[in-house]
């Protein structure tokens, strides 16, 4: 009998926040469904009109590019960071951890605004190449597609890094160690032994990375100068210009799809909840 | 220990791309110091008069400090609602219990401006639009999921036989939560409060749907600014929280080493 009582208990520390999230935010967001389907008429409409539209399809694509790109530069670059962090011990890896946490602590407007400073067209950039003569008119690094890959990759990064480097520390030397005595040189024990076990860090890093890209706002809509509209900024533009609710929520339907397909795919290859649940 | 190509290539590669993290963030002190009225290195000498605007400013002022009292609010509001959250999935720990949790750190999975289009529609039904009380309680979930995640990151260190002890001694559920357990994760709950704050405080999009003229906090200042006209003002402030963040970032790696 006291059991049942504690599991009571229990469960009201957690109703609260539980309760909350779902009345204010799973419901809300479900909403959106409804709205897609009722506004302005019921039935298929929106999603009709979204099938047939080619702008909608070269957003779609538009997005799915930037942020595949977007997750391969992470990675490779963030590999590297890793490796270096968990694998070469000196006095200044503590300095190396620092400077991949710094981002996140300074805002993801920000960081675009630097990217702005930066790539503009009398931008840091251009001023310095043109200062220099290797330019004469000044190069197109923003607004466009380059300069939101850029930013995208800056933002993106320390969520690449983080997953990776939790899983290079769980990883023993003594393969590789072995792989060396064995006669194996440098790179063949890198490659043969030591990156097939960083595999499920460089997967949870890509899934962390791709996801959060694919509903990006604020760095493209910055740096992409209204003429790289991803999928985000084409949902706010089709609400806030045309007052499309209907369609605007059947474009979030399928972006929200397109998450959660991405998701279940990954789950194939990563382990979720060591992913998402329990990450530090 | 010796050098090879192999390990000059990861190293030297390492601090480029650290070096390409933090460079750009570092920019943003320059232009704050220019003595131009627009974005632009310093001509002639260094000046402060974008300084001297932003504190003679009372709209950058005013969403400064909108800013800070509305994240102080989300991070006890969400530590609270957080912790309580998973202290009892902690201990119920059952099938159930891990779905509860799934739930809560959705917010991370949604993209920004799906979750901003639902509650707008849902806020307007509710008056809420253009309050300081919404804008409270949509920061208040989006910072959920990293309160919960870092509390129970806490939690999942900690002996469940100490608890049972406790029990067993004749404390209740409320006394082993309140003398046992929370002072056993006070790190997790100050790390995510942290978190909570700064969800808040850097947040654009749902500010950007929820609200209008009333309410007006740091990011849709700056954002508002990028959009108008960019005014190096915008890279004073971003000064004044690019050295923060440095700051920040320094206490935490040397609180680490002592550690």
């Amino acid at each position: 009998m006291p059991r049942l009582n504690d599991q009571i208990r229990y469960w009201m520390l957690v109703l609260p926040a539980l309760a909350i999230m779902v009345i204010f935010y799973i419901l809300p967001v479900l909403g959106i469904w409804e709205i897609s389907f009722t506004e302005p008429a019921t039935g298929f409409g929106n999603y009709v009109k979204m099938t047939e539209s080619n702008a909608v399809k070269t957003s779609f694509i538009l997005t799915f590019r930037v942020a595949a790109i977007t997750t391969v530069g992470c990675l490779l670059l963030g590999y590297i960071v890793a490796y270096a962090i968990s694998n070469f011990v000196s006095r200044l890896t503590p300095l190396m951890m620092a400077l991949v946490l710094l981002p996140f602590w300074v805002s993801v407007l920000i960081r675009s605004f630097s990217w702005i400073i930066l790539l503009g067209r009398s931008g840091l950039v251009n001023d310095t190449l043109r200062d220099i003569g290797l330019v004469t008119s000044p190069l197109r690094l923003m607004h466009n597609e380059l300069g939101v890959l850029i930013a995208m990759i800056h933002v993106m990064l320390p969520f690449a890094v983080l997953p990776m480097l939790a899983n290079m520390r769980g990883i023993s030397r003594s393969y590789t160690d072995a792989a060396r005595g064995l006669g194996a040189s440098e790179w063949t024990a890198f490659r043969s032994v030591y990156f097939p076990q960083t595999l499920p860090g460089v997967f949870s890093g890509a899934l962390l990375v791709f996801v959060l890209s694919l509903g990006f706002f604020v760095t493209p809509a910055l740096l992409g100068g209204g003429r790289v509209l991803m999928i985000s900024e084409y949902i706010t533009y089709q609400i806030q210009e045309f007052l499309a609710w209907g369609l605007g929520s059947a474009l979030s339907v399928a972006l929200l799809v397109a998450t959660a397909l991405v998701l279940l795919i990954a789950a194939r290859f990563v382990n979720l909840k060591s992913a998402l649940l329990e990450r530090n | 220990m010796k050098t090879s190509p192999f390990r000059i290539f990861f190293n030297t590669g390492a601090w480029a791309v650290l070096a390409f993290l933090l460079l750009p963030l570092l920019v943003v002190i320059p232009i704050s110091l220019t003595d131009t009225s627009y974005i632009g290195l310093p001509k002639e000498h260094l000046s402060l008069q974008h300084y001297e605007n932003y504190f003679s400013s009372a709209e950058w002022l005013g969403a400064t400090w909108t800013s800070i009292w509305i994240g102080v609010a989300v991070a006890i509001a969400a530590t609270v609602l957080g912790t309580a959250f998973s202290i009892g999935c902690w201990l119920i720990s059952s099938r159930a219990s891990t779905i509860a949790r799934w739930v809560l750190i959705v917010p991370i999975l949604v993209p920004p401006v799906v979750q901003s289009l639902g509650f707008y529609r849902f806020w307007v039904k509710l008056d809420l639009i253009d309050t300081y009380f919404g804008v409270i309680l949509a920061h208040t979930l989006l910072a959920l999921p990293y309160v919960s995640i870092s509390v129970f990151t806490a939690l999942a260190n900690l002996d469940r036989r100490i608890t049972q002890a406790a029990r067993s001694l004749g404390a209740s559920v409320w006394q082993t939560v309140i003398s046992v357990i929370i002072p056993a994760i006070r790190p997790g709950m100050l790390t995510g409060g942290i978190f909570a704050f700064i969800v808040s405080f850097d947040e654009i999009v749902g500010v950007l749907f929820l609200t209008v003229r009333t309410v007006n906090t740091l990011p849709k200042q700056i954002w508002e600014g990028i959009q108008e006209s960019i005014d190096p003002t915008i890279a004073a402030v971003a000064t004044f929280l690019v050295v923060l963040s440095l700051i920040a970032t320094a206490a935490v790696s040397l609180r680490k080493k002592t550690a």
